[in-house]
């Protein structure tokens, strides 16, 4: 089987994103006004973004709320909401100010003590947040522009967490706001960013309204990713929630709709023929898949048992089963992500084994109890994944119990950490955007953490001594080498095992122009004829 | 007969507690918990603890039972675990577009299914019959989905008649509003349409054999006086009784509908419930369409007494 390169892969989706962005006019010369409606991948049904990580709610908050930091589309760490910054004392004390002009959709001026108190919440709930919480002294407000950070221990990574650019992000509300507890969802919607949300129109499960947010001041400089100048040209903009994909590609061709945020890849050939409408990768470093085992109860309590994993997941098999279209996935040993500053292949298997993976089940004294599987078959990649695994673990000698239900389920089921015959689990699949794996800071695999890990609970004091000394390192290189040696011990202990990385096409009417590359859909630059 | 249905509309008042009641006990033992769901991917066990403490998930049972109640009683069905916002808000948000599916697919469906029945039974073995009767058989074969994207694709992507998914309010206008509704209330009428023409035909076939029929038409009567006045009236109760259990199944059926037109009705309103576990709002749905169908129950017993004034309760 042929498989693209990583160049090609990389090369094309980038192009595509690049070539979507050149054929975009300049914003002085859109388009002004209209209404645009848009089809998005799931339901609004959270409003508060740090209550929840759903990816859903990050969009909907990029629309109201404003940062103070964004990141652009090569990864970079820019100012948004702050004019200007600067570290003194080798990094350990910060100083932000905030830019003029900023203001809330209830007219009050964004203070710095807004900024404060959003970005104790945040520190709160988000794991980065957390870390950043925990190697800070002080976070106060000087005067009414600006604030400081100072740092209790060095701590490398203050612009990456404040610049955070996927859930949960750290996004600026009013001070009253954000003091809501942060397990508390919050009552209002009121952020500084360049669309307002319209309560009074918000239909759960049908439709989501914003309009332009006339008193927002854009930045002067081009927009990127989340930062630059966010200008909006589009008076209003709907989110009709169609949950039947044969119905929103439809509305999509009637122009119905404008633009579907994420059309099933077996969809995606249809729009590519149809001359009216165009796809575009907007997140070109993508999405990675997971194979994950649970650590806690027999047979993956054992490393040899686990290890037996990494001779089984054959990427191409999982990836033809879970993606299937072969121009929109590829081959990735990088814990990090491939085409992140951590891509490495170290501690990664060589090719597929079967008869060393059947040798590691036997050495790991496996005693033939069943290996509960869980199988979200709402998801199709994740029950494509499951379906390739059932094979190849048994194959192997394991006697696998494959159960089946929908996410909502796999959800509730994967928390619990009884045994399996009580309820527990022995293996999951799940997946994530590349920037909630870019690094050992955001990555919620990458944890030693025993019961503090995320579900599946690996023990190992090694991984979290790397990453206490990764998030200190300020030198890259230094940086590079450390999450290098994370990897290797991950793979060793077999945390997880990734089973490729893909994208996902968004798919547009082309009377819409201006769409930026980004994890999230973006709708300032965007302009509809 | 006003005793009788003030007795009756009592006697809902039991039925809809036993029905909340069991609802709520059900949802209870159902695999997920929202309360995770909400504390999402990277929470602490304390952190669901608290969000389940948030919700009131960590009471005993009973005192769960008795909380909700006690709003029902108060008419407040309590509010979405998600969205936080009132039950009775996302039901009225949702209604209309049920209502108004639900009652233009019955139309439809009594519109034809009745006229339809009647021509057979009275053209028995013609190919009139025959014709009533393919459909009829057509009609229970085809799935709803199937028919749905069918027409979308006739009317809609081909013609460009007709709109593809969504609802308009009554309120922005009477062509916009039906426009929206055509394709789906065809889509779930077709079933029932098929239901009332063979119980139409099946119960007229057994009137028209009656003496009384004969002496009307020997009595030179026009046949549509017949059929309607004297044999459609005396065939009516079995087709009442299925158009009342048909209304029942409509706002089943609308769910599939709801979904393939993007409809934002109670039927998709529960399914997204039910698939996120927000046990508040699948209660209150659950609640509401258990007292429509007692209601709908009554108007047809009420019904009966019309047609037929041998019946007395």
């Amino acid at each position: 089987m042929s498989h693209l390169s990583r160049r090609h892969f990389l090369a094309g989706a980038t192009a595509a994103a690049a070539a979507a962005t050149i054929s975009v006019p300049r914003v002085h010369a859109q388009k002004k006004g209209g209404t645009i409606k848009f089809v998005p991948h799931a339901d609004l049904k959270v409003l508060d973004p740090i209550a929840t990580t759903a990816y859903i709610t990050r969009n909907h908050a990029y629309m109201i709320y404003d940062t103070l930091f964004g990141t652009d589309a090569n990864l970079a760490v820019k100012p948004q909401m702050v004019e200007k910054f600067a570290s003194s004392s080798k990094g350990m004390k910060w100083s932000f100010t905030l830019r003029d002009g900023l203001k809330f959709h209830d007219g009050q001026t964004v203070a710095a003590e807004d900024a404060v108190e959003s970005l104790k919440r945040w520190g709160k709930r988000d794991p980065l947040g957390r870390l950043l919480a925990a190697h800070t002294a002080k976070l106060a407000p000087v005067d009414k522009k600006t604030f400081t950070l100072e740092l209790a221990q060095p701590f490398g990574l203050v612009l990456e967490a404040i610049g955070k650019p996927s859930s949960n992000v750290p996004f600026i509300m009013p001070a009253r706001i954000a003091a809501t507890s942060e397990n508390e969802p919050i009552k209002e919607t009121i952020g500084s960013g360049p669309f307002k949300f319209v309560k009074d129109e918000w239909q759960p499960g049908n439709q989501v309204v914003y309009v332009r947010n006339p008193d927002y001041v854009p930045r002067q400089e081009a927009p990127s990713g989340s930062t630059g100048g966010k200008a909006v040209t589009l008076d209003r903009v709907v989110w009709r929630y169609i949950p039947d994909h044969a119905t929103a590609n439809a509305a999509l061709e009637a122009g119905e709709v404008d633009w579907w945020e994420n059309p099933p890849l077996d969809f995606v050939p249809k729009i590519e023929a149809n001359s009216a409408l165009a796809t575009f990768v907007t997140d070109p470093r993508g999405t990675q898949g997971w194979v994950r085992p649970n650590h806690k109860h027999p047979p993956f309590n054992n490393k040899k048992a686990r290890q037996a994993l990494l001779y089984i997941v054959d990427q191409p098999k999982y990836l033809k089963a879970a993606i299937g279209v072969e121009k929109y996935y590829r081959t990735c040993p990088a814990l990090f992500s491939c085409g992140g500053p951590f891509e490495s292949a170290v501690g990664a298997p060589g090719k597929p084994d079967v008869e060393k993976a059947r040798a590691l089940v036997k050495e790991s004294g496996y005693d033939g109890r069943p290996v509960v599987v869980l199988d979200a078959t709402d998801i199709a990649l994740t029950h494509g994944a499951a379906l390739v695994t059932r094979e190849l673990l048994s194959q192997i000698g394991f006697n696998v119990d494959l159960q089946s239900m929908d996410w909502s389920s796999v959800v509730a089921r994967r928390a619990k950490k009884e045994p399996p015959a009580q309820g527990g689990w022995n293996m999951l699949f799940t997946w994530w955007i590349a920037s909630d794996v870019i690094n050992p800071a955001v990555h919620a695999g990458i944890s030693g953490a025993g019961d503090g890990a995320w579900f599946g609970w690996p023990e190992s004091g090694r991984i979290e001594e790397l990453k206490v000394q990764w998030a200190r390192a300020t030198d890259k290189a230094k940086q590079k080498q450390l999450a290098e040696e994370i990897q290797r011990v991950a793979y060793d202990e077999v945390l997880y095992v990734p089973f490729g990385q893909w994208v996902l096409p968004t798919a547009y009417r082309k009377a819409v122009s201006g769409v930026l590359p980004f994890p999230a859909p973006l709708f300032w630059n965007v302009s509809i004829a | 007969m006003l005793r009788e249905i003030l007795r009756r509309l009592v006697a809902t008042i039991p039925v809809m507690g036993v029905v909340a009641i069991a609802v709520f006990a059900l949802l209870h033992v159902t695999p997920g918990d929202p309360a995770i769901i909400i504390a999402g991917d990277y929470a602490t066990a304390d952190d669901i603890a608290k969000v389940r403490t948030k919700l009131g998930l960590d009471k005993p049972f009973l005192t769960q039972v008795g909380i909700w109640l006690g709003g029902i009683a108060r008419g407040d069905l309590g509010a979405s675990i998600y969205s936080g916002l009132p039950v009775t808000t996302l039901i009225k948000q949702r209604a209309e577009a049920t209502i108004a599916l639900t009652l233009l697919a019955m139309l439809i469906s009594i519109a034809v299914g009745v006229p339809a029945g009647i021509l057979a039974a009275w053209r028995r073995g013609s190919w009139l019959d025959r014709g009533v009767m393919v459909f009829a058989v057509s009609g229970f074969s085809m799935p709803t989905f199937w028919l749905g994207f069918v027409l979308v694709y006739v009317f809609a992507i081909s013609a460009h008649w007709l709109p593809v998914q969504g609802f308009q309010s009554f309120e922005r206008g009477l062509w916009p509003f039906l426009r929206h509704l055509i394709l789906p209330a065809i889509t779930l009428s077709v079933v029932y349409m098929a239901l009332i023409a063979r119980m139409t035909r099946a119960s007229m076939l057994g009137v028209l054999s009656e003496d009384y029929i004969r002496t009307a038409f020997a009595k030179g009567l026009a046949p549509r006086r017949v059929l309607v006045r004297h044999a459609l009236k005396n065939a009516s109760l079995p087709v009442v009784t299925v158009i009342g259990l048909g209304f029942a199944l409509l706002i089943g059926g609308a769910v599939v509908t709801e979904s393939v037109f993007a409809l934002p009705g109670l039927g998709r309103l529960t399914v997204d419930a039910i698939i996120r576990r927000d046990y508040p709002v699948i209660q209150g749905v659950i609640l509401v369409v258990s007292g429509v169908y007692v209601l709908i129950n009554l108007v047809v017993d009420v019904l009966y007494v019309v047609l037929d004034p041998r019946i007395k309760y």
